[in-house]
This record gives C-alpha cells, sequence and structure tokens, in this order.
C-alpha cells in the first residue's frame, strides 16, 4: 500500500463524510472506545525507511511491525527503550496511535518521549510532515508528539520517526517478597536514589525489580538492595511487556495511573503494581463510578483497559475530561479532521 | 497576522481597564520603567510595549487576560527575558506580562520525586532547592543562573546534559495554564499518560503562543554520585565528528558531549584557562555520571573509543574542580566570544551528526563570503549547532552581513535534514526561515492549532509561525525541506 491510496482512501471518505476506522495489526483492537467506521487497513504500508545506528534514530511506514523494527536495531545493540507491546504483530503506526509504553517506562520514557517526527495523513487526505530526525527540534509546536496517544483520531501515521538508545550492557532481576503497599513504599525510595532501577512488577505478595546499565553498577546495586536473584529474568519481563502474565489474565481490567506515592485506593481488586507505583492494575467486579473517583481523588485516572462489549458499550473506556479541556480537544480535532471521519469514538464518545 | 488597526485599543483606555484589575505597584506605564521590558536576550530586536503587568496572583493573570481579550490587545508572556530568538520582544500595541513575581517554589516532595513551582522560579533553584534530598532538575541551559521555568515552558529548553536526560519536554510532568480568555486549564498531572491528547508536549515549546502558565510540576531525578568528563583534542573537525559517532555507535550515552572548534577554543582559553589544547583543530568534552563503578567502566570505554579515533591528546578531570574547569570554558564560550568582538550573533540549527564536516566547511566558505568571523561550539551528542557570528554593530552593514549570514546556515541546517532551532526557540529572529522549515499545509495547520487556543490571535502575535503572507513576501513559498527551486539564486 502506497501513500498515495493511502491519500485517496481519506480523501474519498472525507468527500463522502464516511467514518474510517485506522487499523494496524488490530492487536489494540480491544483498547479504547467501540470500534467504529469501514477499515483502512495500513499494515501493507510497511518497511524501515532509514536507520542510523549513530544517530539514534529509526525511520519506517506505519505498517511495519515492531518486531520487524527491533529486529534490525538488535543487530547494533539498540533498542526501543519505551518498550511497547507488541501483542500479535503490533506496528509502528499503532504503537503510537495507542502510545502504549511497557515495563521501562519510568526509566526511560513513554512512547511520546521517543517520537521525534511523524509523517501524517490528517483528516483531509492532506500529508504533512511535523519534527524530523534529528533529537532536538524546536521550530513549530510539537505535534509529533500530540499524535501519540491520539488513537487514530487526528489523522493516519503514514511514517514516524523514533529515537533509539543502546541495549544496557548488563541486566539483572531481584525478587523479595512484601505485601503492595511496602512495595509501593520500597519503590519511591529506591526511586530517589541513584540507582540503575528500569523496571519493577508486584503480584501476589512478590515484588521483581529490575536493575540495567554498566555491569559494575547493576552488581552494585544488586548487593546493596539485597533480595533473590533471579535466573532467567527475560522471560519475565517479556510476559509482562507482552501482558500474557497471569496478573493481566482477567475479563475486566482496570488500567489506573496515580501519583507514585499514592496510597491503595478503597477499591477492592488490584492485581498488580508497575512503573515504580505509579500504574496499577485493577480486576474483578469493579464499580466504575468508584474506582474513576478515588483514581480521580488521588491525583490520577481509571481507564477501562480490557472489557466485554457488554460493558465497553456502557461505560467511557478513559476518564471524563472536564468540560473546557473537552471543548479544546474538540476544536484540535476539528484542526486536523473536520469532517470528525477518523475513528469517531475511539478516544471519546464526543467525537 | 497584524492586529487590526481599527481595533486598536488606544493606550489610555487600556491603561484605566488595567488599573482596574491590578493594584498600582504591578502596573508599568512610564516610558522609563517600559524601557527594560523593551527586548529579550537577542537585543537586535526592540520594540516598546504600551504597558507592563506584573500580576502577583493567578486571579490577575486571569483579568489582565480576560481584559485584554476584550480590548482586542496583543498579549507578550515574559519570564526572566533570558531567550534568544526575541520571543519575548513587546508587541508595539500591545501589554508585556511578566510572570516574574511568580516565584515561589510550592512544594519538593522527595518520594513522588517532583517539585510544584511558578513560572518566575528560576531554572538552577529548583534544583538548589532539591539538593537537599539528594535530587535536582535535569534540564539545564547556559542560562540557568537567570532564566526561569516558565520560560523554559515555553522555549522547550535543553542544555548540555539533554541527550541523556531530555528536555523540558520530557521532565514536566503537569502545567496549569490560562488561556487569553481567562479560562484554566490543568494539563498533564502527577500520574503518568493523563487522559485525552498530549497537550503538555503541544503547550511546551509553545513560545507563549497557546497561554500563559501558572504553575509547573517537574519531575525530579537523583542526583548522580559522581561524575567525571574526558577531554580529547582532535587535528581535524572530521575526525572529531567520526569520533561522537563511534561512542555512540559503542552504546555509550554519555551524560554530555561537546564539541569546540578552535576559534572557539582560542577565545575562551585566555578567559577561563580551562587548560585546552589550542593547536587541535576541534576539542570533545564528553561526561560520564553514575555510581562510582559505572562512571570508572564507561570512562574506560570512551578513552578506548576516543583514541581508536585518533584524538591527539585525552585527559580526564581528576577531580571535582577539575571537572568544572573542563565545563568552565564550553559555559563560557558566548561571553568569551563576545571579548573579542563588539558583538556576536548566535545561531542554533540542528543536523545530523554525520553531516558536521559539511557544515563546518561551508561555514568557513561563508566567512569568506560575509567578511565575518565565525567560532562554533556544538551539543555534539544530539546535534545541536551553536555558530557565533562575530560582527560590529556600530559598522553600517555589518548586522545586516550578520543576519544574512546566520539565514544561511539555518537554511543549510534544514537542507542537510535538521531543523532551524534545537532550543534557542523560533520567536522573531527566525520566522523568515520557518517558512524554508515547513510548507504551506503545515503552516496552515500550526494556525488552526493557535487558533483553537486563542482565535483572535492575541498572545504572542507575529511570533513563531509566520503568516502565509510573510512567507509569500519571503519569497520561499516555493522552498521546503531544502529543495531549493532556483539554487543559484544569491539572497541577502
Amino acid at each position: 500500500m502506497t501513500l498515495d491510496e493511502i491519500v485517496a482512501a481519506i480523501r474519498a471518505a472525507h468527500a463522502g463524510h464516511t467514518p474510517l476506522r485506522l487499523r494496524g495489526a488490530g492487536s489494540k483492537d480491544f483498547y479504547g472506545g467501540l470500534l467504529a467506521g469501514e477499515v483502512l487497513d495500513l499494515s501493507g504500508h510497511r518497511g524501515i525507511v532509514d536507520y542510523e545506528p549513530t544517530e539514534l534514530y529509526v525511520t519506517a511506514k506505519c505498517g511495519t511491525p515492531l518486531t520487524e523494527i527491533e529486529a534490525a536495531l538488535a543487530e547494533h545493540g539498540q533498542m526501543l527503550a519505551c518498550e511497547p507491546p507488541r501483542f500479535a504483530g503490533a506496528t509502528l503506526g499503532g504503537c503510537i496511535a495507542a502510545g502504549l509504553s511497557g515495563p521501562r517506562r519510568m526509566q526511560a520514557g513513554a512512547v511520546r518521549d521517543f517520537v521525534l517526527g511523524v509523517k501524517l495523513v490528517d483528516g483531509r487526505g492532506q500529508v504533512l510532515n511535523f519534527g524530523g530526525q534529528v533529537m532536538k527540534n524546536v521550530a513549530g509546536y510539537d505535534v509529533s508528539r500530540l499524535i501519540a496517544g491520539s488513537l487514530g483520531t487526528l489523522g493516519a501515521i503514514a511514517e514516524a520517526t523514533l529515537k533509539v538508545l543502546p541495549k544496557p550492557v548488563a541486566e539483572t532481576t531481584l525478587e523479595f517478597a512484601c505485601a503492595a503497599d511496602e512495595a509501593v513504599r520500597r519503590l519511591n525510595d529506591w526511586g530517589a536514589q541513584p540507582l540503575p532501577v528500569s523496571a519493577a512488577f508486584w503480584y501476589e505478595g512478590r515484588l521483581w525489580l529490575r536493575l540495567s546499565g554498566a555491569a559494575a553498577a547493576v552488581d552494585a546495586a544488586a548487593r546493596k538492595l539485597g533480595g533473590k536473584a533471579l535466573a532467567d529474568a527475560g522471560r519475565i519481563w517479556e510476559d509482562i511487556r507482552e501482558q500474557r502474565h497471569a496478573a493481566y489474565a482477567a475479563p475486566v481490567l482496570w488500567r489506573v495511573a496515580l501519583p507514585s506515592t499514592a496510597p491503595a485506593l478503597a477499591v477492592d481488586g488490584q492485581r498488580a503494581i508497575e512503573w515504580g507505583g505509579a500504574l496499577r492494575w485493577y480486576a474483578g467486579e469493579v464499580d466504575a463510578a468508584a474506582i474513576r473517583a478515588a483514581a480521580v481523588a488521588a491525583g490520577g485516572h481509571a481507564t477501562l483497559y480490557r472489557a466485554p462489549e457488554s460493558l465497553r458499550c456502557r461505560i467511557d473506556p478513559f476518564t471524563p475530561l472536564p468540560p473546557a479541556l473537552l471543548a479544546l480537544h474538540r476544536r484540535l480535532k476539528k484542526v486536523f479532521d473536520p469532517a470528525g471521519i477518523l475513528n469517531p469514538g475511539r478516544l471519546y464518545a464526543e467525537f | 497576522m497584524n492586529v487590526d488597526a481599527s481595533s486598536r485599543c488606544d493606550p489610555a483606555t487600556l491603561h484605566r481597564r488595567l488599573r482596574n484589575v491590578l493594584p498600582p505597584h504591578c502596573l508599568l506605564v512610564e516610558d522609563e520603567d517600559l524601557r527594560p521590558y523593551e527586548c529579550d536576550g537577542l537585543t537586535a530586536y526592540r520594540e516598546m510595549p504600551l504597558a507592563v503587568c506584573l500580576p502577583e496572583n493567578e486571579g490577575q493573570v486571569v483579568d489582565v487576560l480576560r481584559t485584554c481579550h476584550q480590548l482586542g490587545v496583543p498579549v507578550v508572556a515574559r519570564g526572566a527575558g533570558t531567550g534568544l530568538s526575541g520571543g519575548a520582544m513587546p508587541h508595539a500595541e500591545g501589554v508585556v506580562l511578566s510572570l516574574a513575581r511568580f516565584n515561589r517554589i510550592l512544594k519538593v516532595d522527595r518520594d513522588s520525586r517532583t517539585a510544584v513551582v511558578q513560572p518566575g522560579v528560576r531554572n538552577l533553584a529548583v534544583s538548589e532547592a532539591a539538593a537537599p534530598f539528594g535530587l535536582y532538575y535535569a534540564p539545564d541551559p547556559s542560562s540557568q543562573i537567570a532564566c526561569t521555568l516558565g520560560g523554559n515552558v515555553a522555549e522547550n529548553s535543553g542544555g548540555v546534559h539533554c541527550l541523556k536526560y531530555g528536555l523540558t519536554v520530557h521532565n514536566v510532568l503537569r502545567i496549569r495554564m490560562v488561556s487569553i480568555e481567562g479560562e484554566i486549564f490543568e494539563i498533564g498531572s502527577g500520574a503518568p499518560d493523563a487522559p485525552g491528547y498530549d497537550l503538555l508536549a503541544l503547550c511546551i515549546g509553545s513560545e507563549g503562543l497557546l497561554g500563559v502558565v501558572t504553575e509547573v510540576t517537574v519531575k525530579l531525578v537523583p542526583k548522580p554520585e559522581l561524575a567525571q568528563v574526558v577531554m580529547a583534542s582532535f587535528d581535524d573537525v572530521a575526525q572529531a565528528g567520526d569520533a561522537v559517532a563511534a561512542i555512540i555507535a559503542a552504546g555509550i550515552i554519555p551524560a554530555g558531549l561537546e564539541m569546540m572548534d578552535k576559534p572557539a577554543t582560542a577565545a575562551v582559553e585566555p578567559f577561563v584557562k580551562a587548560g585546552y589544547d589550542l593547536d587541535a583543530a576541534a576539542i570533545l568534552l564528553c561526561e560520564s555520571d553514575g555510581t562510582p563503578e559505572e562512571v570508572a567502566e564507561e570512562i574506560a570505554r570512551v578513552r578506548a573509543v576516543l583514541t581508536g579515533c585518533g584524538a591527539r591528546d585525552l585527559r580526564v578531570s581528576q577531580s571535582e574542580a577539575e571537572r568544572l574547569r573542563f565545563w568552565a570554558g564550553r559555559k563560557a564560550a558566548f561571553p568569551a566570544v563576545g571579548r573579542i568582538t563588539p558583538d556576536y550573533y548566535c545561531m542554533d540549527g540542528t543536523i545530523p551528526r554525520k553531516r558536521l564536516a559539511e557544515m563546518l566547511a561551508a561555514i568557513a566558505a561563508m566567512e569568506t563570503k560575509y567578511g565575518l568571523r565565525c567560532a562554533n561550539v556544538f551539543h555534539a551528542g544530539d546535534g545541536n549547532l551553536h555558530p557565533l557570528i562575530m560582527y560590529d554593530m556600530s559598522k553600517p552593514g555589518d548586522w545586516e552581513k550578520a543576519e544574512a549570514f546566520g539565514a544561511e546556515i539555518l537554511e543549510l541546517s534544514v537542507a542537510l535534514g535538521g531543523s532551524i532551532t534545537g532550543e534557542h526557540g523560533v520567536g522573531i529572529e527566525k520566522i523568515n526561515q520557518m517558512c524554508v522549515q515547513y510548507a504551506t499545509p503545515e503552516l496552515e495547520t500550526f494556525h488552526a492549532v493557535k487558533a483553537a487556543f486563542d482565535d483572535k490571535r492575541l498572545l504572542n502575535p507575529e511570533k513563531a509561525i509566520p503568516s502565509l503572507h510573510r512567507c509569500a513576501e519571503y519569497g520561499r513559498m516555493h522552498v521546503h525541506r531544502g529543495e531549493l527551486k532556483f539554487p543559484d539564486l544569491e539572497r541577502f
């Protein structure tokens, strides 16, 4: 599939006011509002366009599978440091559109932090280039980062450039036995010290801590922290990144983002803790209004991450925006997609 | 976009309306009081405003903005005025809104590693307040003793450590912003991945065109236990550029990676006595930070790489005092150049690092073409070049030559695959070169984004994003991404 074909499809949809559902591999179809519109399959627009290991960037077309990009990076000892989930064949475009980051997020940054530039086809079918391939670029508004996490509502990401980083020389994982509150306390205490913590995961009374960096630094930190060193930990972090771990196996899963120090919510069903305490997963029969209210009161927000359609059609996936912010979102949506044809309702029901 | 002459507000009305919402000591209207605000760090561009407002609380900010919105009066927000692109230069028919009195650090929290500060707080003051907890605020623009967090947010400021620690956009978690209509927005939060569009990314670096920031929550990071710097000298700038690529290829992301060419070290050394190798064509400063074990390991690898790349001399700082001395020269590069020339003009383009030698050769040719000297300092790690063009404002025609010299460097930055500005912002200075970097559809999108926040275009008008009319006048609507339609045409 060529850029011209994407442009033609969006132009036609714009002219005919036909809602489109932008789709890469469809690996995150479960995420966000209910799917609507005619599928515009972007998976055929694929391939790495440019990869410069010493310039620390990779540019690829939207349909390129993350695994293909990561295989190319691995040949030069580099990685996508935000560790986005790959699920079943996730593509670069979908990765940026969903903005979901993995275990290394608190140390390395989120997907948006690595976006250097995008080639966007907006809702009129215009091809727009924002950002570029250089690390620093403050000319014009930072539209490329605005696109990250916008769930395809502002345009089709035809091509994108991400910053890449070297893989750490050494990695080790420690295991501690502790309750959830104690895990949160420890994670924040460690976070405030110059320790090479690159990921954390708490589940059923066990806390796993990954250390990454220079071999000497990892060793020194492991000696300081104690705990039990885990063999074959790479697989554990892969399972967490891909959400294959038992913690995520629930028909209804809430993703609650909080300030890392927030005390436990007065809501039952906490399953797992990630990101140094800033990401907490809840499962089971959770009252939507109660968990939202508790998350907001604690300074965060709650996302209905995964749920059967019977629930998804009743509950907004994302925490509702205050009226002034919602109005601003609608105005921005109109800038990029005046006819409202791109992924309607995927982010918020209102647009 | 010019403010429509027919809707121009007369100064007396504006002053009367502002007196209704501000106490007397928060409003300046006399010429002698306005004069200090006529420019920012880019002194070549000056304008006198109709008034300067110095609100003391958010309610007053809201009232000033509402008043200006009702009267159709432009508003230019200002922090410390250290910016180098004229972003805080006043508008002749407008008001300067100084956030200087928003100078309180509201909270520093060790456990969540965050600080909540007002926009007039100085960058360095945040790190000083966090120091007792072993934490600091990472972005460190060279003006950090004076520049404010509000200005950093407006410009998406960087610094010498941003390859490893990121820019302002990577280190700010939340802002509180007042729109031109006086509406208050909370953008981002202390929790990750705020719902909805990433407005934080959109607003950071928006150069005061979208709103006025009244509060900022920043991320603090643990202060590394140790930092050491390797200083390497090279006989050839291309070789130094290759050494930078080799460090990255070896899987090392240094805490800082800076380059200076011979004219820069020559200017700096008599001033700071940093011990630079004055015979070298270029010197590299490569900093490693972390635990002592980590630093020792990384420094050993850096030394091996640099030796392999043909460094003619290598020195590793043996004490904190020596490390600071090595850096002192780099940090004093601008004032040092200021000592050897009546005036200098600092550029801020970014380029892919591999194009460095090409860029420096082109700059050398431009020195001959314009008859002006140029010293180059380079944030080599992230490709951000600061050529310092030396000129004499008192010499007729010299400034015009310097401006044309600078414009040519910026346009070449775009042609080489880079950007006209890495960290100083577009402001008024690079407004014409925006027409080179972006084509009409992108510029139209920028204007539409602006209108979504400020449909009367009152916040910092005529800055950052050029009107299409302006680009047409500049004669560059046909130029995009360096594809000059008439590459041989001389332009002054």
